[in-house]
């Protein structure tokens, strides 16, 4: 039982980080553009696919640095030549515009890479068991993504809060015009804050790449966990965000380790259950309603606290 | 007092609107019924089927998008739902031979999409803008994913079969042939297209507008704009368990796919590309879309790929729709100022045409090299035969893109200019007149 509560704990606030590195960078786009980027997840599946066949011609490490900036590219030059030009048709019509290119890059990814997942291997120097506790093996690839993502948070929240950049940053997300007047190229910032978002995301992806599946429809599976992520969290709150990663990260992982289901609890006290139509609901494990409880959180979080957890803005 | 109340009361529509009005609606029955005698084909038949469930489900979505102002992604929960439960309804009602007709099913369907739009809806609709997308979606996953844990009813990955024939028959109509299928999806979509023009008359109606332009204002006005989205949202529902009850009715199936992202996605795309503010408008993107699909499947691999480009393409540069490009013509039409702009229009198709084929070309020739590298590299997407391997399609593509691109950047500014000057001429004209 310590042994389930410890690796769970160690998987759900790894799977948790790299929730927080995506959500991360959505959030910022959306408190400063004020448009959720539906592809966000479609950059971290480019990020994933650029790190495999990048490490496939020069190794993991150049992968690490070269895709996330890639990624990132491709994101700012997003920014810059599409939404903004779609910026005047209003928030609709822009977060339709990202819609559509989650679209468009899934198919993209499908056409060069294929449908089935790709063999994105954990690198040699750091395959081998890091630790072993109650004789189960804990994979130093783990350990190397969940230090990845920290540093990656540490560096981000020292940025926001101690650098110039971070300031004009964090001014720009509630007074852009503000920003503009005091002499600072606000659509350059714009730019900037969505390459490095999408790079982020990007640097999740590398990384989650060799431990999930790297497969085209990777994006199309997080995309909807994300967006409960910063809507639980709160619209537009960096902190919301992260404590939302890390709740839904544990939740689904300590779901997915567990087997009991009502049949097993209250089975021996009224087996007649079993028979009925019920049989669906009194026979199911929590393993596997673990894919539907981000969901069914979002749905109670929507019922009691409908800002989300540190959400301010009503809309 | 009673001056405000006459100039706040709309004019009465005189006769000859009420005769182009009602005469629309009996062109379009006619239309309908006359439809499969001239296409009288399996293939037709059936298109035409999609097509008008297409059509109500398109215009379900757009009490939610256009007239609301909500963005869903999960619209499809309701149009899958009712699906599934008038599936069941066919199965019990044939088995217990329960005097209930083919052509009723629908509404039990349309009833099964108000219930689950009732429920859900009133968490859905706390919220507006991108909180209420958000949240639509998560709604549609947290439906999609327990269809696939509750087995029993929603019949797993295999779903649930009916036979629609065994049903109470009415003046000797089996319902087995498409042709009679056909007649009653026609008679449904007229029935639905009706309720919901109807609706957008009402003083909901209106409300839901007010909603969408300016929330504030109708609290002001003693509205509660999420009582109001709520409502607007379970009337979506209702009619999209129709559209989904016919589906279902039409294939004698219902499968968790009727539920998913896929179905949302596209009636999303057929709304939009319709153009959502008309009501007219998702009725083109229904037709507009179904027929695309069913054709672009049969002439290319990748048809997912141009529709989604496709997509981009209307958001970026017609944000009405397909309808919005007519409308806005509309007012040069009346002043007689058209034939200012047309050439200008003829000019840039031109480059404009030359780039998207090079991007096809482009398109075509990287799909057959990571696709199927091993074939044979004289390809037909399209009809049309060339050689994917030969440097010349190559540098053929290059030159119509790039070459393409910068004509037609410089041909569309004259288009603006031409626009400019037709539209200040017509304004004139009007304020003459």
């Amino acid at each position: 039982m310590l042994e389930l509560i410890v690796i769970s704990t160690l998987n759900g606030v790894l799977f948790g980080m790299l929730l927080f590195l995506m959500a991360s960078g959505l959030t910022v786009i959306f408190s400063m553009l004020g448009v959720l980027n539906f592809a966000h997840t479609s950059f971290y599946m480019l990020g994933a696919f650029f790190g495999f066949q990048i490490s496939r011609w020069f190794g993991f490490w150049p992968a690490l640095f070269i895709a996330p900036v890639l990624a990132g590219l491709i994101g700012a030059a997003v920014e810059r030549y599409g939404l903004r030009h779609v910026h005047k048709n209003g928030h609709v019509a822009e977060l339709l515009f990202t819609f559509g290119l989650a679209f468009a890059i899934e198919e993209i990814v499908q056409i060069i890479w294929g449908k089935s997942p790709v063999d994105f291997r954990v690198p040699p120097s750091l395959d081998f068991p890091a630790f072993t506790i109650f004789s189960t093996n804990y994979p130093a690839y783990k350990m190397f993504m969940l230090l990845v993502s920290i540093g990656i948070f540490v560096v981000l929240l020292i940025t926001l809060k101690r650098t110039r950049i971070g300031m004009i940053v964090q001014a720009a997300l509630s007074h852009p015009h503000m920003v503009g007047h005091l002499g600072h190229n606000v659509g350059h910032i714009f730019m900037m804050v969505f390459g490095v978002g999408t790079a982020l995301a990007a640097v999740a992806g590398v990384i989650a790449g060799p431990a999930l599946v790297t497969q085209s429809n990777m994006a199309g599976l997080l995309g909807p966990i994300l967006f409960v992520v910063v809507v639980v969290g709160g619209l537009g709150s960096l902190p919301g965000a992260f404590i939302a990663s890390l709740l839904i990260g544990l939740l689904q992982t300590f779901a997915v380790s567990m087997n009991g289901s009502l049949a097993g609890m209250f089975g021996p006290l009224s087996p007649d259950y079993a028979s009925t139509w019920l049989s669906d609901i009194w026979n199911v494990t929590v393993a596997q309603i673990a894919p539907i409880l981000p969901y069914m959180l979002l749905v109670l979080i929507l019922a009691f606290r409908p800002m989300g957890l540190l959400g301010t803005r009503e809309s | 007092m009673s001056e405000i109340t006459l100039s706040a009361a709309p004019p009465r529509p005189s006769i000859t609107d009420n005769l182009k009005f009602y005469g629309l609606w009996i062109a379009a029955t006619l239309v309908l019924a006359v439809l499969p005698k001239i296409f009288f084909s399996g293939t037709s038949l059936s298109t035409f089927s999609l097509i008008g469930i297409s059509i109500i489900f398109s215009l379900s979505y757009n009490i939610l998008l256009g007239q609301t102002g909500m963005l869903s992604f999960g619209h499809a929960v309701y149009y899958g739902l009712g699906g599934f439960l008038a599936i069941h309804a066919i199965n019990i009602i044939g088995f217990h031979k329960w005097p209930v007709p083919l052509p009723l099913i629908p509404l039990i369907g349309g009833v099964a999409g108000l219930v689950f739009a009732m429920l859900l809806g009133w968490v859905s609709t706390k919220r507006s803008g991108t909180a209420f997308a958000m949240i639509s979606l998560g709604v549609a996953e947290l439906v999609a994913s327990s269809a696939l844990i509750l087995r029993t009813f929603f019949g797993g990955e295999a779903g649930v079969s009916a036979n629609r024939t065994k049903l109470l028959r009415l003046f000797g109509l089996s319902f087995g042939p498409q042709l009679q299928i056909y007649y009653l999806i026609a008679a449904w979509t007229l029935i639905c297209m009706i309720a919901m023009y109807a609706l957008t008359r009402t003083p909901l109606g209106r409300m839901c507008n007010a909603v969408r332009d300016n929330p504030e204002r109708v609290q002001f006005v003693g509205y509660d704009p999420h009582i109001i989205r709520y409502m607007a949202f379970c009337f979506a529902g209702f009619f999209a368990g129709i559209a989904g009850a016919l589906s279902a009715i039409n294939f004698e199936i219902a499968n968790s796919a009727y539920l998913g992202a896929v179905q949302s996605g596209t009636v999303l795309f057929a709304t939009y590309i319709g153009g959502i503010g008309f009501f007219i408008g998702p009725v083109v993107g229904a037709i507009f879309v179904t027929l695309l699909s069913l054709g672009l499947s049969d002439l290319t691999t990748v048809w997912q790929l141009y529709f989604g480009l496709f997509f981009i393409a209307v958001i970026a540069f017609a944000p009405g729709g397909i309808t919005g490009l007519f409308m806005m013509h509309r007012p040069l039409i009346r002043t007689g100022q058209l034939g200012r702009v047309l050439p200008s229009y003829l000019i840039a198709l031109v480059p404009t045409l030359a780039m998207i084929i090079g991007l096809m070309l482009a398109i075509e020739t990287t799909v057959h090299y990571t696709v199927n590298p091993d074939e044979d590299p004289h390809i037909k997407p399209f009809g049309i035969p060339f050689d994917a391997a030969s440097p010349v399609t190559w540098i053929l593509s290059a030159v119509l893109v790039i070459g393409g691109f910068l004509i037609a950047r410089r041909t569309w500014t004259r288009v603006g200019q031409a626009w400019d000057e037709a539209s200040n001429a017509s304004r004139e004209k009007a304020l003459a007149a």
